[in-house]
């Protein structure tokens, strides 16, 4: 009898610890409530908004462009608060495409917890891991369908093209189709069965200056980036259009990547 | 006399029967489909199978799809165009592969053969997903020159589609992600191994190697088994053999990796169906086998990175005398699989 009343015992108590386990799981997160936080890529040269075909601007080598076709990859969305609370995008939710000719696509709208945030970091490309994934995990802008003229993908070579821009200009020798143009694809995410260059760059941005993020239900907070594509040519190498004309996959593409990691500047929020 | 119509009843009965049980036999052998059938003497695939769950309804979309010009821009070129399953699903009689226009690549159409195990693809190795594989031909230029989102744009305007993703997939949609899962069903089903020498290895039938054959294999597993292993007799990796530089100076390997290291090398190709497969080398620069022993034998380069195994004890190439290459061209026939490159479920229909 006595026995049996011990093991009632046992069994009620390892039942309440039981219940006490699936109780804690159930607890929601305090920042349950998510709203929308917009980040915005206002793409200019220099001093001037970037008009594409028609706009002339020159750059640190003294060579004029017009820019034909501006798109890169804005990936990996992660907020920060003053305190120190982080908040990273779900990845699914995180990959953007951002195209000069087309002005919905430069407003990359994500949820993040209701908050003051003071400091942003995204990606320019798309992460490594991504690149090696399974192809259903590839929907969206990451599918890679595209063909050659606009195609953010390289087919031969496995790999997602992370910024493409291509122009026109009057140093650039004349190509096989018969024009002066100049063609940047660069990508490169550190290669899978070889070791090759990586071309992601992480950028953080602290926004105290220009205004903090609040984002709030109801409400729809903005962080307007000016990128500056001239800093694409002008920086700690500058990239001359008559040398290089088109540069893709080469050791030379980290030049160009090591100039366009500097192109963001952010310039005020609307909350 | 009742008794003998009583007999004649149940012999007609047993025969009604045994046709009936025929039937149903002969209606079971054909829809049964195997799945991937891992070889006894094969290694694991590399291959990811647990992402792409093979069915019988997915291989025959897979098998469309790679016999399906629609593919390419102007819908003359298919898969099967450049891989041809009488010449082990690669280009017969072509040097380079013969693409949309007439256009040329710059590199001989390699097999769709056993590529279950393979860890990369290309001659170059630049694609190291099977389920990416097909978007570099069909939108090069000179293969297919076709946009990936057009091919589903056509492919959504047949029934016959809409029906074969149903089937497939379960729903109509048709998207870029379950085309590729498609063709990589079709491709990784392409299993060569009922050659002679599988037979021999798996104690099937009997076989046996005749003299020359077992003496032709005493000199491959010597002189070639460190790059063409057995049993896919390749090692998957890039080595340059010492090929003499072609005139568009092709660097291989280096192009994927742009390491000054891998300067001309390429993918150990498979010694696999040999026989239906000339010419070789990734530019199919030799049109006989004879021409590639005497390569080995007597005109090895000393280009930049030309692998270690042919340049021993101060000598270039590989010796082999006159009698060595025939009893390896003897040998090199038995890894002929004359089912693969006549079996039905494999040809176009």
């Amino acid at each position: 009898m006595k026995l049996i009343y011990k093991y009632v015992i046992a069994i009620f108590s390892l039942l309440t610890v039981l219940t006490a386990c699936s109780k804690k799981d159930d607890v929601q997160p305090a920042s349950a409530n998510k709203a929308t936080l917009s980040l915005q890529f206002d793409n200019i040269v220099g001093d001037r908004n970037l008009q594409l075909n028609t706009g002339t601007y020159k750059n640190a080598s003294g060579e004029q462009f017009s820019v034909q076709l501006l798109q890169y990859f804005i990936s990996n969305i992660k907020v920060k608060t003053k305190d120190g609370q982080e908040f990273t995008v779900p990845q699914d939710e995180s990959y953007f495409l951002v195209k000069e000719s087309d002005g919905a696509s430069q407003f990359c709208k994500v949820k993040v917890p209701e908050g003051d945030y003071q400091t942003l970091t995204f990606t320019l490309g798309v992460d490594s891991l991504r690149n090696t994934m399974d192809i259903t995990k590839r929907t969206g802008v990451l599918d890679p369908t595209g063909g050659m003229d606009d195609g953010m993908y390289w087919g031969w070579n496995s790999g997602y093209i992370f910024f493409k821009m291509e122009g026109t200009s009057e140093q650039a020798p004349i190509d096989p189709t018969g024009v002066r143009k100049f063609r940047f694809h660069i990508g490169g995410f550190g290669g899978y069965s070889a070791p090759t260059f990586n071309n992601i760059k992480t950028v953080t941005v602290d926004l105290s200056a220009a205004g903090i993020a609040r984002v709030r239900a109801g409400r729809e907070s903005n962080v307007h980036f000016l990128v500056d594509v001239m800093k694409m040519f002008n920086g700690k190498t500058n990239i001359s259009i008559a040398a290089n004309p088109q540069v893709m996959f080469s050791n030379y593409s980290v030049n160009v990547a090591n100039n366009f990691s500097n192109m963001f500047y952010h310039d005020h929020t609307e909350n | 006399m009742s008794k003998r119509i009583f007999y004649l009843i149940l012999l007609a009965f047993s025969l009604f029967i045994y046709a009936c049980k025929k039937e149903t036999n002969i209606q079971e052998a054909v829809s049964t489909f195997l799945g991937f059938q891992k070889p006894s003497n094969f290694p694991e695939p590399v291959y990811k199978l647990e992402n792409n769950k093979l069915t019988e309804a997915g291989f025959l979309l897979g098998r469309a799809l790679f016999y399906e010009p629609r593919l390419s821009r102007d819908n003359t070129i298919s898969c099967g165009s450049c891989h041809i399953q009488t010449s082990g699903f690669t280009q017969h009689g072509h040097d380079v592969s013969h693409g949309i226009d007439d256009r040329l690549g710059s590199r001989n159409s390699p097999p769709i053969m056993n590529l279950a195990w393979n860890k990369t693809f290309m001659w170059d190795g630049g694609v190291f997903d099977l389920d990416l594989q097909p978007i570099s031909p069909i939108t090069n230029p000179v293969e297919m020159d076709e946009k990936v989102e057009n091919v589903l744009l056509k492919l959504k305007q047949m029934p016959k589609y809409v029906t074969l993703f149903n089937r497939a997939f379960g729903t109509d949609e048709i998207t870029n992600a379950r085309m590729m899962k498609a063709l990589s069903q079709f491709m990784v089903m392409c299993v060569s191994a009922n050659s002679k020498y599988d037979q021999v290895m798996r104690k099937e039938n009997g076989q046996t190697f005749t003299t020359d054959e077992q003496a032709g294999y005493t000199i491959f597993k010597e002189k070639c088994s460190n790059c063409h292993s057995e049993p896919l007799f390749t090692d998957g990796a890039f080595r340059n053999n010492g090929l003499a530089i072609g005139p568009n100076n092709d660097q291989g390997r280096a192009m994927a990796t742009l390491n000054p290291r891998d300067d001309y090398k390429f993918k150990v190709p498979s010694l696999r169906n040999l026989s239906y497969t000339a010419p070789y080398m990734h530019d199919g620069r030799f049109l006989t086998l004879s021409g590639v022993l005497a390569h080995y034998a007597e005109e090895v380069q000393a280009t930049p990175n030309l692998d270690p195994l042919l340049q021993q004890n101060g000598k270039l190439g590989i010796s082999l005398t006159a009698d060595d290459k025939l009893k390896l061209l003897t040998f090199l026939k038995t890894l002929d699989d004359k089912d693969f490159v006549t079996r039905k479920d494999l040809a176009e229909q």
